[in-house]
């Protein structure tokens, strides 16, 4: 199967295209330097993204905070670990880095505050 | 209010890496003055992640990569008033300030940093018709509503203009559970970065459509949809027109540095950058009065931001310890075809010992040509760029020290090669 994707490695942004068979890359044309080969192989094969979205505070002097996996979680959870967050609500005051939910929808990555928020 | 050496107006990414700077260069007196009752400007409501891969060798979310800098500003212990505007800057450096506790008052700083950011294009400027129904937002807007006030403005959302606010948006909406049915762009290419359009649009299947606009406002109370047509030299295209329902439009085409206060002083402004014209130390057309950031041109990536105004910091202080008040001969930075504009645009020719650093973007889409920059009819710099594009700000580093003797003007070159 012929696998179209841009690389986002330089403002180049080549237009790479891979010969995927059996969910393995067998070639990847069209990138200018090895960067491109690499990124079209992870965007193939595990392609990950970190989330990052806000939490409702109860109590706090924001109404929401940032937060952010801790780490990559699968592309193909985004939306679902988004959707899992919309009755969450956690009580102020939260600090950056502190966990928010532990272990996002069984990805083993901890979803976390990014910015703190006081209590009102 | 105590006298002060330096007043830094803008509490953003940009006034507290120039407040960090100064206060390592030496400066004493420093105050920070900022409108919200939070430091870290537009950064806070930045809560995506790809800040600070430059500065900090790592990928923060914008309240991270703000907190950063503000825990600095702190640990150096810097005088910051928030929740304070600034009404006036006289080109005396005097300053007029409003507090809710201060009332108003007027500061005399030896020196001024311009570091009040930009705003975005207003749906006034863009000259799309139809009525003015509620819903239409500018990208940064609704990413404030969404992102600190936790409020969604709609459920099925048309973008016009691909800059990266609103790719950022895109993928927000979508995140938000709201259908984001198109990102519409006048231009043939996107204003924003490879990495976002991948990330927040094909990530979710939004198309992008270029070279298209939205040429009709449907809706009289709440928006009810928009028409879209291609756009060929510069004109919607007769048959091209798609109808598109949605209740929130947002807008995402382009931002303006903020320079009223700028103005008022008789700072002078670049018709290009739309921000104060500067010499290689960043310092306006008023004396003592320096500028970086937002402010002074619309920067893609924060780590510049930063970079810059740390520049303007030091500079600023040296101004205010070796009362260098006097500005001595400078020639002008030109810009051959291609280039659409270079900061600084002036560069003085006393102080050999300081390093020049570039900042420019050019006009369209480039792949394989060559930066050069001419100092009379010699190359300083020549370096060779696969692509270039307008979205995507260009630095050149110079070296002071080859700079021919007797120069009228460096010169800034795109090239084949």
């Amino acid at each position: 199967m012929e696998r179209k994707l841009i690389c986002i490695g330089c403002p180049l942004g080549c237009e790479l295209t891979a010969q995927v068979e059996g969910g393995e890359v067998r070639e990847v044309t069209g990138n200018t330097c090895p960067n491109g080969e690499r990124y079209a192989r992870k965007e193939l094969t595990n392609p990950t993204r970190i989330l990052t979205t806000t939490v409702r505070v109860r109590g706090g002097t924001l109404p929401v905070v940032s937060v952010k996996t801790a780490g990559d979680i699968p592309k193909g959870k985004l939306l679902a670990c988004a959707a899992a967050l919309k009755d969450v609500e956690i009580p102020a005051p939260m600090a950056p880095g502190q966990v928010v939910v532990p272990d996002i929808l069984g990805t083993g990555v901890d979803l976390v505050a990014t910015k703190s928020v006081e209590r009102a | 209010m105590e006298a002060c050496d330096l007043v830094i107006i803008g509490g953003g990414p940009a006034g507290l890496a120039a407040a960090v700077a100064a206060r390592q260069a030496g400066v004493e007196n420093i105050l920070v003055l900022e409108r919200d009752s939070r430091l870290g400007g537009i950064l806070n409501q930045c809560i995506h992640s790809g800040f600070g891969l430059h500065t900090f060798q790592q990928e923060l979310t914008g309240p991270e990569y703000a907190a950063r800098f503000v825990s600095q500003v702190k640990g150096l212990g810097i005088a910051c008033l928030c929740d304070a505007m600034v009404l006036d800057l006289a080109a005396d450096r005097t300053l007029t300030v409003i507090h809710p506790e201060r009332g108003i008052f007027t500061l005399h700083p030896k020196a001024v940093i311009l570091a009040m950011g930009c705003r975005e294009r207003p749906r006034g400027a863009l000259n799309i018709p139809g009525f003015r129904p509620a819903g239409i937002y500018t990208a940064g807007t609704a990413q404030h509503l969404v992102n600190i006030e936790g409020k969604l403005p709609g459920r099925e959302c048309v973008i016009l203009g691909s800059g990266d606010i609103g790719l950022i948006m895109a993928r927000r909406m979508t995140l938000e559970g709201a259908k984001v049915k198109v990102v519409a762009e006048l231009m043939p290419y996107s204003g924003g970065l490879k990495r976002n359009i991948v990330q927040c649009l094909e990530d979710f299947d939004i198309p992008l459509k270029l070279s298209h606009t939205v040429v009709n406002i449907h809706g009289k109370e709440r928006l009810t949809g928009v028409t879209i047509a291609r756009v060929e030299q510069g004109l919607p295209v007769p048959g091209t027109e798609e109808y598109y329902a949605c209740d929130t439009l947002l807008l995402s085409c382009g931002l303006i540095p903020e320079n009223e206060l700028s103005r008022g002083a008789g700072v002078e402004l670049s018709l290009v950058t739309n921000g104060p014209v500067v010499n290689d130390r960043l310092e306006t057309s008023v004396p003592g009065v320096f500028a970086a950031g937002n402010v002074l041109h619309v920067h893609d990536l924060v780590d510049y931001v930063s970079q810059e105004a740390a520049a303007a910091g030091e500079n600023a202080a040296r101004y205010i310890l070796e009362a260098q008040t006097q500005t001595g001969p400078e020639i002008p930075v030109t810009c051959g075809p291609g280039i659409r504009y270079t900061v600084p645009q002036k560069i003085r020719l006393e102080s050999r010992d300081e390093d020049v650093t570039l900042r420019l973007r050019v006009d369209g889409v480039y792949r394989n040509r060559r930066l050069t920059v001419l100092a009379g009819d010699a190359p300083v710099s020549s370096k060779k760029r696969r692509a270039l594009a307008p979205g995507e700000m260009e630095t050149i580093r110079l070296s002071r020290k080859p700079l021919p003797v007797g120069i009228r003007e460096l010169r800034v070159l795109l090239e084949e090669g």
